[in-house]
């Protein structure tokens, strides 16, 4: 099946010379939710902007649905809603007649039935009829969802949706995420908070400096990268590993404070008390430990560090 | 054509008007009015006819001219700068919309805003002078030429400026002296001879000459020239505009 968007050697190069995108190659697939990670400047506000035609690209090409965004760009956009980083709303309309704007930009015609059903998917229904700026901030966030979602797109960008969000509305929103590629709606999304794109995404890219370092099935990579780590926290600082604990290939760091054990994959069932006794064995005491499960954070800032 | 992009910047726009509807319409009214007061009976009265039309009925064309050359410039230059400012601007961006679409909302729509001023004014001012419309084609012409001509302006001033002073800057320093010196208050023929020979740079003394023709058939200049030239501008807008959105001009980055 064809990919729903191509982008192809996509770079940019902003007007003061910086460098946000180098030579991006992505294929995103029909239905599928797939989340960009990346830290804050990697490019990821800048790769959806291209494709959603408000920022230029300087070299490459997207394609939406087979339609080139520049040449055929009325069939290109009519497939995309965007819901942007930056909460921007007419704060002096109100909630129905922004909607409305949205829906007919995307040319589309009126449809009450649908924004009534957008309304009470995002509770806004019984504000309706206010004037934006008298919403809060997580309603704001809806209406802006909602405006996107009033011309029924089959592809949906959330450009870190939950960035300064409540517990509640992020829960809603990831409801209203999971009903809409229920229906088939191709969702492409950014976000800081990892567990997220863990607990959301079918697939995952990370970008760094602008460079797409990987995609993956989510699945994929976490049981490729994924570890777990035994911390030892010791009560006194220490200068080095003692050799007697060199088979357990041990990290320390936090000024000698803290001993960090991999948990082997390949040897799993390693003992750990049999660690513990060597430990203790060579003399030094702990006042703590605790283990974690590489989290998709971890994995990340490890593949960002290793270039 | 996505008509139904145009129908909702349209109504977007028009809800704009209707919801700031004092400032919008009244005011306008209002400072005409107070126009015709002093100017045209207390002022008027001890002026000499003006080729043969009373003070007062003489200042009607220029007073509609200048208020639609104002509020054509603002409404239209707000009417996007806003969006730019707040930011809502991405939508239209990212919306499958030409730039054809895009100017015919809102340039539309702050073109109809000033032909409902202007309309109202003359309301207005024919309960304080006698009125006559000799050509009343001419005048809706002139009414809507230089209506959409100067809201396309107000357009490009709004894409260009990336502040309030650079959005208030154009329409103070440069328009609003154009149009008092452009024959709204006299006749050209009144001024000393080089000040008639420098006024004919003046683009606006085209405008009012040809708006007051319609009504009086006096000019300051034949009324073709007026309105080619006004055809001109009109030209002049749209090949600017034209080459804002080719290179995304302060709209993309
Ligand atoms: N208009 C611009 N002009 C110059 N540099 C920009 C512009 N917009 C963004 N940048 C830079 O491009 C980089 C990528 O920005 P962005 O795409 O917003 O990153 P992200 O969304 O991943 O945080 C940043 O370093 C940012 O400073
Ligand atoms: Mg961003």
């Amino acid at each position: 099946m064809r990919p729903i968007i191509e982008v192809e050697n996509l770079s940019k190069v902003y007007a003061n010379g910086f460098t946000a995108l180098k030579s991006i190659n992505l294929e995103i697939r029909e239905g599928e939710i797939i989340a960009l990670l990346g830290p804050n400047g990697a490019g990821k506000t800048t790769l959806i902007s291209i494709i959603c035609g408000i920022v230029n690209a300087s070299t490459g090409s997207v394609r939406i649905d087979g339609y080139d965004i520049v040449k055929d760009y009325r069939a290109a956009r009519s497939l995309i809603g965007l819901v942007p980083q930056e909460l921007a709303t007419d704060a002096f309309e109100t909630v129905t007649a922004t909607l409305e704007l949205s829906r007919g930009l995307f040319g589309k015609a009126p449809n009450q039935a649908h924004l009534e059903k957008v309304l009470k998917d995002l509770s806004l229904w019984d504000k309706k009829d206010n004037k934006i700026i008298e919403l809060s901030g997580g309603m704001k966030r809806r209406v802006m969802i909602g405006k996107a979602l009033s011309h029924e797109p089959r592809i949906l960008f959330l450009d870190e949706p939950t960035a300064g969000v409540d517990v509640e509305l992020r829960k809603d929103m990831w409801q209203v995420v999971r009903r809409l590629r229920d229906e088939g709606v191709t969702i492409i999304l950014t976000t800081h908070y990892i567990e997220e794109a863990e607990e959301m995404a079918d697939r995952i890219g990370i970008i760094n400096k602008g460079e797409l370092m990987l995609v993956e099935d989510k699945d994929v990579l976490m049981r490729k990268l994924g570890e777990k780590r035994l911390f030892l926290h010791l009560t006194a600082p220490i200068e080095a590993i003692p050799t007697a604990l060199e088979p357990y290939e041990l990290m320390l760091t936090n000024e000698g404070t803290t001993l960090i054990y991999t948990y082997d994959k390949q040897r799993e069932g390693t003992d750990v008390t049999q660690l513990l006794d060597a430990v203790e064995a060579a003399g030094l005491r702990f006042r703590d430990l605790d283990t974690r499960q590489n989290s998709l954070e971890e994995i990340f800032v490890n593949l960002v560090n290793d270039r | 054509m996505n008509v139904y992009a145009i129908k909702a910047i349209y109504k977007f726009e028009m809800a704009r008007t209707f919801r700031t509807i004092a400032q919008s319409i009244v005011s306008p009214v209002l400072s005409t009015s107070l126009y015709f007061v002093v100017f045209g009976s207390a002022i008027g009265s001890r002026m000499v006819d003006v080729d043969g039309v009373s003070y007062g009925a003489f200042l009607v064309p220029g007073l509609i001219m200048l208020s639609i050359l104002t509020e054509s410039i603002s409404n239209a230059s707000f009417g996007i700068y806003f969006p730019r400012f707040i930011g809502t601007i991405y939508e239209v961006l990212s919306a499958p919309v030409s730039p054809f679409e895009i100017v015919v909302g809102y340039v539309g729509a702050a073109a109809s805003k000033s032909i409902m001023i202007g309309s109202i004014i003359l309301l207005t001012a024919s309960l304080f002078v006698p009125l006559e419309i000799r050509h009343p084609f001419v005048m809706l012409l002139f009414l809507v030429l230089t209506s959409l001509t100067f809201s396309m302006f107000g357009f490009i001033i709004g894409i260009w400026a990336d502040s309030f002073e650079k959005l208030q800057i154009i329409p103070l320093l440069i328009i609003t002296p154009l149009t008092f010196l452009g024959g709204s208050f006299y006749s050209i023929s009144m001024l000393p001879p080089l000040w008639q020979t420098l006024t004919l740079f003046n683009p606006v003394v085209y405008l009012i000459s040809g708006f007051r023709w319609s009504f009086y058939e006096i000019a300051d200049v034949d009324v073709s020239i007026s309105l080619g030239m006004t055809f001109l501008f009109l030209l002049i807008c749209c090949v600017i505009l034209h080459w804002i959105f080719k290179t995304g001009y302060r709209l993309k980055k």
